[in-house]
């Protein structure tokens, strides 16, 4: 691996994690499609700060962009405050917009300059090692210095605030009583989703912020339940997608930030198939088990409902569950050994009896 | 005048003016329905999940035709919309959740697709690169024709189910109650909105469709309560969009046909919510103001 592999591979995996801390939150207060929109809606304030600046260096860059961002979160709820449309409407209309408003502004007054549209919503990470910075006596690839600034930055949000986070995510009314501010709280959130977002776009393009803070924070969602947990699988899922992305798109020579992004989707796809108790196999086994305990429960209800009455040769035998329970034969059939197996009923002379385990289960099923 | 000789006898102006109109037309009316079920972001979704489809369809194919590859945009915009539906119905991750993913993930794929096949020298994917950002400028009476078609099936079904549909809009339990296929017309209706976009892809591009889908809706909102109103009227409001968007960026270098369709669309937005009758922003104002003269009078009256 050269060094410039490897410094690719790093700034992923920083932009990766950078992304995905504040993806969390963005998942769990239900507000992920924002990063969206302002990851579409920086481009402006980038070309804003641009004229303004007449340069695609200045740091100046990354303060107009998030505050693009910013008022693009403001501008949405604004829209909405006024009841005439929804949310989801609201921020449908206003990034577009922005976003429009952006493309022909650099279209007409910024052709010359190197801002095209395609790097900012594509990015190309692999030209990432050339250019270069020196920090602290260290030469390094300028996005790596930028964006482990903004991890950093990241970090020490989430873990300052972190209570207050949490508390107005789970609970925002009970944040508002206790005296923090979930305006607050939600901007500050959106100005860090917003500073991640511009520094993210510069290095990888905007759809890749995209996924890589929603598909890996949603993925850990459907592993956990514990906060800390989640936002630590979100950091790892984000990573091996970054690496595993990489590696992808060098294979078949794609484009770097399209491989991530599908490289988090399948990481995606992975938890939502297989996810231990959340993912669509475990639940059709659930349905499935609670199918034959729902049934043998249902038998042993009935067989200890006519056990020892007058008409128990009638009602215990194999072929009346189909006329009582309304059971197809087959299914009728595998209850039985089932049941069988499992000790709750016993056969003899083709009539169904309850064991004693039987017994106390219908018992118990009688109780709840 | 020139304007509108120019759009009257200019072949390509007036093309890309007629293909606009028929993508604001029936992006308006369709995008009515997904305004008022909360689903304004699903186009957003749906024209990013389009492109791997646009791609596939050219890598199986080796065909350009635009009939080839909005099927395939059509196909992967409608498994997008599935998985979609199936990952909120089976798991507690939300919509807007869902909607990200598979916006991202998907539109990522179709970009590896892309630059892989960019590679290959006898499949340069000029073509294919205007559904990313679209190129008005480069649609064909051909490309016109085929997005009248598949508009016009599109609009005739939506004819063909209104009853069904209204009521899936506005009361799904009811409609559910009533024995009618609330799933199934669920995915017809998205399966019209996918068309929808699809056929716009290629003349404002993936990024600015979802506009297309909201805007003219959400003006049309203002304007009326009745639905049948709210659809013709956003029609009215996308064809119109289109046509002056196409007109504007026909007059200057610089000004791509999609962005301006997008800002004309805005504007429209933004004057109805200032001043349509009754739910305008300006008559609540004044509706404001002259109250406490009105309770001023009553109260003096009743003393």
């Amino acid at each position: 691996m050269s060094s410039a592999q490897l410094e690719i591979q790093l700034i992923a995996v920083v932009v990766a994690v950078a992304c995905a801390l504040p993806g969390v939150f963005l998942v769990l207060r239900r507000m992920a499609m924002l990063s969206d929109a302002i990851s579409h809606t920086v481009l402006l304030g980038i070309v804003l700060a641009f004229f303004v600046t007449q340069s695609l260096e200045s740091p100046l860059l990354i303060f107009g962009a998030a505050a693009m961002g910013l008022i693009t979160v403001a501008l949405v709820e604004m829209l909405h405050k006024t009841q005439l449309v929804r949310q989801d409407a609201a921020i449908g209309l206003v990034f577009p917009a922005l976003f429009s408003l952006a493309v022909i502004l650099i279209s007409r007054f910024a052709s010359g300059v190197h801002l095209d549209v395609d790097a900012v919503l594509l990015g190309e990470l692999a030209f990432a090692p050339f250019e270069r910075l020196t920090v602290l006596g260290l030469e390094l690839p300028r996005s790596l210095a930028v964006m482990v600034g903004i991890l950093l930055l990241n970090i020490l949000f989430i873990g300052l605030f972190y209570k207050e986070l949490k508390l107005a995510t789970f609970d925002s009314n009970l944040a508002a009583a206790l005296g923090f501010s979930p305006a607050l709280i939600h901007y500050g959130l959106m100005g860090v989703v917003s500073v991640t977002a511009v520094g993210a776009f510069d290095a990888v393009g905007s759809v890749l912020v995209v996924a890589l803070m929603i598909a890996p924070a949603a993925a850990a969602y459907l592993l956990t339940d514990n906060l800390p947990r989640m936002l630590a699988l979100a950091a790892g899922i984000g990573a091996a997608s970054a690496i595993s992305g990489y590696w992808l798109a060098r294979a078949l020579d794609a484009n770097i930030a399209g491989a991530m992004a599908t490289m988090t989707g399948l990481l995606f796809l992975l938890a939502f198939v297989f996810a231990p108790e959340r993912g669509i196999v475990a639940i059709a086994r659930r349905r499935q088990r609670q199918k034959w305990a729902f049934a043998q429960a249902a038998l042993a209800i009935h067989l200890l409902n006519h056990e020892g009455t007058a008409v128990a040769a009638v009602e215990c035998s194999a072929a009346h569950l189909q006329d009582h329970l309304r059971w197809e034969a087959a299914f009728a059939a595998q209850v039985l050994e089932r049941a069988q197996k499992g000790q709750i009923i016993s056969r003899e002379n083709g009539l169904l009896r309850l064991t004693e385990n039987g017994r106390s289960l219908a018992e118990q099923a009688l109780v709840y | 005048m020139d304007i509108l000789s120019d759009l009257l006898f200019n072949y390509t102006l007036r093309t890309v003016a007629l293909g606009a109109a028929i993508l604001g037309l029936v992006s308006g009316a369709l995008g009515s329905f997904a305004v008022l079920r909360r689903q304004s972001l699903l186009g957003d979704a749906i024209s990013h999940a389009a492109l791997p489809g646009v791609v596939i369809a050219y890598m199986l194919t080796g065909s350009k035709s635009p009939l080839v590859l909005l099927l395939g945009a059509a196909a992967a915009g409608l498994l997008g919309t599935l998985l979609m539906m199936g990952i909120t119905r089976y798991t507690r991750i939300k919509e807007d959740s869902a909607l990200g993913i598979i916006l991202s993930a998907f539109f990522g794929f179709g970009l590896m697709l892309l630059t892989f096949l960019q590679q290959n020298p006898q499949a340069r994917q000029a073509g294919l690169n205007t559904f990313l950002f679209g190129q008005a400028a480069t649609l064909l009476m051909r490309d016109v024709m085929v997005m009248a078609a598949f508009g016009g099936g599109a609009l005739a079904l939506m004819a063909l189910f209104w009853k069904e549909f209204k009521l899936l809009s506005f009361d799904a339990d009811f409609a559910a109650s009533l024995g009618l296929p609330v799933r199934l017309l669920d995915v017809l209706l998205t399966g019209l909105l996918v068309v929808a976009i699809v056929i716009g892809l290629q003349a404002v591009g993936v990024v600015l469709m979802s506009a297309m889908i909201v805007a003219p809706a959400a003006a049309a909102r203002q304007w009326t309560d009745r639905l049948g109103w709210m659809v013709a009227l956003a029609a009215l409001f996308g064809a119109f969009a289109g046509v002056v968007g196409a007109t504007i960026s026909s007059l200057g270098r610089g000004l791509s046909t999609g962005p301006v369709v997008v800002l004309v669309a805005s504007a429209i937005v933004l004057f109805s919510l200032f001043f349509a009758a009754n739910r305008g922003l300006l008559w609540a104002r004044l509706r404001q103001t002259r109250r406490p003269l009105a309770l001023i009078e009553a109260g003096g009256g009743r003393r």
